[in-house]
């Protein structure tokens, strides 16, 4: 059949549905509050949103910054011992028994109910610390063990005939192999760790203490502020998904020449 | 007479599943020549070349190496060609180098080498996931001959592979085993495979497995079309189904 018009280029393609989509979805938000003259303490127009992040920035991004440092804090020692403790389960399978019954212990129990135990045992900073890296823990541990766990048999056993050494094929095999599933892994844990963050902020804001987004959050419920709880709430949603497409982008870096998940075609 | 390189006698090898795999198997490879494991699905072949690897333990009987099993006496090539997806073709032929400690400088003429005896020279940079199905089971066999092993174990490599593709990669077997002088134990289901390329064909019985004839393959060692469309080669296709056949009539009662 013949087709008419200019094709879209492919970015225009991909891209352009979301965003066509979220445009409309604030300009009709925009428009429900102005033509409905809705009060700004019962729905805030997003302009006001907008404007409040800009009126507010002295509050709001100092406190953005205590999140941002709690989250990258918490992934940080959620990968080191995700990963540390994914291989010692492939290594010793002694390990995995004596540990995993903790760490499952650990992911099924909500944090909410953690937390206030945490901040009584630590600094609430620690504390939330603490419940951030206890919620992007478990998917990077148990991803990474997978991984670990699944390299080709026959690769295992070319390693055997060419007597590769525990070591050799841990770092040439069964870590490379674990790449794809530690990044999956590791999409997860990002935007665990930031819920840890705000959820463990929550909890210790209501007992007075932290200084971070969702501490702004209540205090501005308080005060019946609603337009800087809408602009702390932009801010969290913008910064889960600048982590989200900050690890996509890591992940399809990586894998992008040889792993289905990330490349193209195959010849 | 020689001594063989390897030799199982009244070999058995039975899985922690209970299942038997070999029983009373003698088999004898010698040294250069092109053995062919020939015969139905399960009945042990793969088990043999696991057992010469070292990879797995008899559980009865006996099994001599001519050999010891350091690194690089034994290459193995799988059905798959089994590289890494996520090294380059060079760094997958330069793995069993890497193993044995090798630094990369220091083996990049050997790896060049062996890319170069199978013909992929210019593809060393390329990833597996780049590279046509051929050229895949090309970078496994190069991987495998690296070391210049004594023992070539091949478990059916071609079998995933088009007939022209197929008859490219025999023909190019053929030439590397004639240049190189290396022993190949080859596993196959195809009995124009096995005639093809052997010197010597064992027809392997199923359940549990064991030698049900050998037949010697007596025709120059340089093959082509010609040998392909010959009257011996027709000959030795017809001995050789013969002796596959009575294998699985055998299996079967």
């Amino acid at each position: 059949m013949k087709s008419f018009g200019v094709t879209p280029p492919r970015w225009a393609a991909r891209y352009g549905p979301p965003v066509l989509v979220f445009a409309g979805v604030v300009a009709a938000w925009e428009a429900y509050v102005r033509a409905m003259n809705v009060p700004a303490y019962i729905l805030p127009s997003p302009s006001l949103v907008f404007e409040t992040l800009f009126t507010d920035r002295a509050t709001l991004f100092p406190a953005l910054l205590v999140t941002l440092k709690t989250t990258f804090g918490a992934l940080l020692a959620a990968v080191i011992g995700g990963v540390g403790l994914a291989i010692l389960f492939t290594q010793w399978k002694w390990v995995e028994r004596s540990f995993l019954p903790f760490a499952i212990v650990l992911q099924v129990t909500p944090i909410v109910a953690i937390a206030p135990l945490l901040l009584i045992y630590l600094e609430a900073p620690a504390a939330v610390l603490v419940c951030a890296f206890l919620v992007a823990f478990f998917p990077i541990l148990s991803n990474t063990a997978l991984g670990l766990a699944s390299a080709d048999r026959n690769l295992v056993d070319l390693f055997k005939l060419y007597r590769a050494t525990r070591w050799q094929t841990l770092l040439h095999l069964r870590l490379p192999a674990a790449l794809p599933y530690f990044l999956g892994g590791l999409q997860i844990g990002g935007g665990l760790a930031l819920i840890g963050a705000i959820v463990a902020e929550l909890a210790a804001g209501n007992a007075g203490k932290g200084a971070g987004l969702a501490f702004r959050i209540s205090e501005a419920g308080y005060r019946l502020n609603i337009p800087r709880m809408f602009a702390a709430l932009a801010l969290i949603s913008a910064t889960g998904i600048a982590i989200f497409a900050a690890l996509s982008a890591l992940s399809f870096y990586l894998l992008s020449r040889w792993h289905d998940s990330a490349a193209g075609p195959e010849r | 007479m020689t001594k063989p390189l390897v030799s199982f006698q009244n070999a058995g090898k039975i899985y922690k599943n209970g299942t038997v795999a070999l029983a009373g198997l003698d088999l004898d490879v010698r040294g250069s020549e092109f053995l062919t494991l020939l015969g139905p699905s399960g009945c042990g072949k793969s088990t043999i070349l696991r057992l010469i690897a070292g990879l797995d333990n008899l559980s009865s009987g006996a099994l001599a190496r001519g050999f010891s099993l350091d690194r690089g006496k034994i290459g193995f090539v799988f059905q798959d060609p089994t590289l890494m997806p996520w090294a380059s073709v060079f760094d997958n032929v330069f793995l069993p180098l890497r193993l044995r400690g090798s630094p990369r400088r220091k083996a990049t003429t050997a790896v060049e080498e062996a890319l170069a005896l199978v013909g992929l020279a210019s593809s060393g940079r390329a990833f597996p996931r780049e590279l046509s199905g051929g050229m895949r089971m090309r970078a496994s066999i190069a991987r495998a001959l690296v070391l210049r092993p004594l023992v070539l174990l091949m478990d059916e490599p071609f079998a995933a592979l088009d007939e022209i593709t197929r008859f490219k990669l025999n023909d190019d077997l053929l030439a590397l085993q004639g240049e190189l002088g290396t022993t190949i134990v080859f596993v196959t289901h195809s009995v124009f495979e096995s005639v093809y390329l052997s010197t010597r064909i064992a027809v392997i019985a199923g359940g549990p497995g064991s030698v049900a004839a050998e037949i010697a393959i007596d025709a120059p060692s340089v093959r082509g079309t010609a040998f392909r469309t010959s009257s011996v080669y027709a000959h030795y296709c017809a001995q050789a189904s013969r002796a596959l056949q009575g294998a699985k009539d055998e299996d079967l009662t």
